[in-house]
């Protein structure tokens, strides 16, 4: 494994130190921390999260002037190719060998969870921002975790419940046949008929797939107003793809994606993406503090623009560093207690809390993906459609099964 | 057409005494390495080694199989990773101690072995190879399915380190290392000796000269089927040890890549050598672990080291050793 040192911050921990020395030795050592970032960086997720996470990260320590407080920052950062076992092998290290004390970032449910399940073990921090699946604060929810950007429950609550009350009232499945598909597909049925819409009817699709045009045509015989994808990754590529084939958006029905984000719209392009409704926690064109920064962000990204997921590793990462020096220690029990006493505020996801249960709390958006005609410039993808409150967005904290709210 | 035969020719019975010595200084050196590895820095961390002797296991019960009985399996992930959840579910649903967990998921794979075993052994060839991969997949599919006994997409997590034989505590991972290191070790000595049988005899000689094989009188099925069962239960017990040593079973482990990653090991190593595919294995998994840092270049870096491998050492590492040695490793 290397090292990717930040150098900067390396150099101005050394020049912190040098300063502390100097002033009489005031007693105050700067705090060496390590901050593993832990994704996928070759596979379905490196444009996600991977290098760009690295960067986010990396932001966050400059952002805080980690060096001037007293907090000496190093970060690392390793591939897990998708793969539990590799995942987990990694994290066991970076904790054994390599005093790491934070892991953040983690997309893949699998990893996301195995490495979750170590930092309990370990005794360290897991501020897990790229892993979809709400056992994370459920039934496998952990004193060490913190899960920050979104989850599947958040996905379907924001879809379903805000397509509901935009007009979308009558909703037909495209549902990926595995556990994830039907997981999204009962949680979001739940919201439409809770909000006062129906369910007409679905389809359980092969996973992984690439022909939906049979898939396709049911759901458009089905006249719903809106055909929900409870799909992921390829599946969501392909039938949007084979959506726009068949004009099914031109013919006036909404598609909803039910985990869509904007690296997978750059990559299908407007033409092909435009009208479909999805829902994501950030989105670098909502204000002028998000603007600012994915600017900065594209700078050294090659003009990408972040992902809501690399926005979650900035402002956990923002949120760790405060914590650290609030309270002039890496204790994990003292460090996720002083996070999870003080709300967060960063320029990206605004002011929100921390649960008991490890669920960072903040308002979602519903987006709907621009006409080629409406979009003014590179990466102007989303029109705002609703914002959901944090409260709203994401499961009630005693509706989940985690142990830690029962205690 | 000529027949290319892969096996040296027939040794002397001097000589097959002075390979039995030679093969058993090298089980003994590798039993020395084993016990010192987990005290060297940076390569002697017990959960990585414990990874490297799972996947060493796997494709040493691949090579079986396909190195000396000339099967060439497209499925083995089924039997690895169906036996690492079966192993896996035990020890956390069921609150079994590690060895019935494990005698439970080897037991899986000779069952599944069996199942597959004696629909596949009834083609040749690509057809053999086709078999084994559509079973394989619909074992994938039955794992991605069933959420309730695999955990879906999620796997089977946090499986607990129960007692071995209810006394010893296996909560230490150096503890678990050399528990692993026994299995390993007994397994591929059970393989050496199952090459080196009558048995083992028969099997070259069938993959050697399927007809000349029927003609001399032996059920070829019945061998073909065996060794597909033993193989099979081998994979199932890398995968069951899996299971307890890293505490997780999940859905890479039934994927048809995990069974493609089995083949590169064991060519990369050395088809049809004993110690071939304990040296591929260790490469692979090495690469996995240690080129994680560098990020998208892992796949370009293992694909360049895959194209060498081909290209300079086409008998694997341990092949071509073997060669300049002039004695089978």
């Amino acid at each position: 494994m290397t090292f990717r040192m930040n150098r900067r911050s390396l150099m101005a921990g050394a020049a912190a130190t040098a300063f502390s020395a100097r002033s009489m030795a005031q007693a105050q050592q700067p705090i060496n921390v390590k901050i593993g970032v832990l994704n996928d960086r070759s596979g379905l997720y490196a444009d996600l999260t991977g290098e760009g996470s690295v960067i986010a990260a990396r932001m966050a320590v400059e952002d805080f002037r980690a060096a001037a407080n007293g907090i000496n920052v190093q970060i690392v950062s390793a591939d897990h190719q998708n793969k539990p076992d590799v995942g987990a092998n990694i994290a066991r290290q970076w904790y054994d060998n390599d005093a790491v004390d934070v892991i953040t970032d983690v997309p893949t449910s699998s990893v996301g969870l195995a490495v979750n399940q170590i930092t309990r073990e370990k005794n360290r921090i897991h501020l897990n921002s790229g892993s979809a699946t709400s056992d994370l604060t459920g039934a496998q929810c952990s004193p060490n975790t913190i899960h920050w950007t979104y989850d599947t429950y958040m996905l379907s609550q924001g879809t379903g419940g805000a397509m509901v009350k935009a007009g979308g009232d009558t909703w037909f499945f495209l549902t990926a046949d595995y556990a994830f598909g039907h997981a999204l597909e009962r949680d979001t049925t739940a919201v439409v008929q809770r909000a006062g819409g129906r369910v007409l009817g679905g389809v359980r699709t092969p996973f992984p797939g690439t022909d939906f045009s049979s898939f396709l045509l049911q759901a458009q015989a089905s006249r719903a107003k809106v055909i929900g994808l409870a799909n992921a990754g390829g599946d969501t590529v392909n039938s949007i793809k084979q959506a726009a084939e068949f004009g099914i958006t031109a013919g006036g029905q909404k598609l909803a994606g039910l985990l869509v984000f904007v690296v997978d719209v750059h990559a299908l392009g407007l033409q092909t993406a435009q009208g479909l409704v999805l829902t994501e926690t950030f989105y670098w064109d909502l204000n002028d503090n998000t603007r600012a920064w994915s600017r900065r962000f594209g700078a050294q990204r090659n003009g990408f623009m972040p992902t809501m997921v690399q926005a979650g590793v900035y402002s956990s990462t923002l949120h760790y560093l405060k914590a650290v020096a609030a309270t002039k220690s890496k204790d994990p029990a003292q460090v996720m207690a002083w996070m999870k006493a003080n709300g967060t505020d960063d320029p990206l996801f605004g002011q929100g809390t921390i649960r008991q249960d490890g669920r960072k709390i903040h308002p979602a958006y519903l987006f709907e993906v621009k006409k080629p005609s409406e979009s003014k410039g590179p990466w102007d993808y989303y029109k705002l459609l609703a914002t959901i409150p944090g409260e709203e967005a994401f499961r009630p904290l005693n509706a989940g099964v985690c142990p830690l709210v029962r205690a | 057409m000529a027949e290319i035969s892969i096996a040296a020719p027939p040794a002397s019975p001097t000589e097959a005494a002075d390979h039995a010595a030679l093969h058993r200084t090298l089980f003994i050196a590798l039993a020395a390495l084993l016990v010192v590895l987990p005290f060297i820095p940076v390569i002697g961390y017990p959960f990585f080694l414990m990874k490297v002797l799972c996947f060493a296991l796997f494709a040493c019960a691949f090579n079986l199989m396909l190195g000396y009985g000339g099967l060439l399996s497209f499925g083995h992930a089924a039997y690895f990773g169906f036996a690492s959840y079966v192993s896996a579910y035990t020890a956390k649903h069921w609150g079994l101690t590690p060895e019935a967990s494990i005698l439970l998921g080897t037991a899986s794979g000779a069952i599944l072995g069996l199942a597959f075993g004696s629909l596949a052994i009834r083609r040749q060839g690509i057809y053999f190879a086709m078999i084994t991969l559509a079973l394989a997949q619909m074992v994938y599919f039955f794992s991605l399915q069933t959420p309730r006994f695999t955990g879906g997409e999620d796997g089977i997590q946090a499986v607990p380190r129960n007692a071995l034989l209810g006394v010893l505590p296996l909560s230490n991972d150096t503890v678990t290392y050399y528990l692993v290191a026994a299995i390993f070790m007994a397994g591929i000595l059970l393989i050496y000796r199952i090459i080196h049988s009558p048995f083992g005899q028969v099997l070259k000689a069938i993959r050697d000269n399927e007809a000349r094989a029927v003609s001399l009188g032996y059920r070829v099925n019945q061998y073909k089927l065996a060794v597909f069962v033993l193989s099979a239960s081998l994979a199932g017990l890398a995968g069951a040890t899996k299971a307890v040593a890293v505490q997780l079973a999940s859905l890479t482990d039934v994927h048809w890549s995990m069974s493609g990653e089995v083949v590169l090991m064991t060519l990369v190593g050395g088809m049809g050598t004993v110690f071939g595919p304990i040296v591929g294995a260790a490469v692979i998994i090495s690469m996995q672990n240690f080129l994680a840092g560098l990020g998208a270049w892992v796949t370009i870096v293992q694909g360049v080291i895959f194209v060498i491998c081909v290209l300079v050492f086409r008998e694997g590492i341990v092949g071509v050793i073997g060669k300049w040695l002039k004695k089978p490793l």
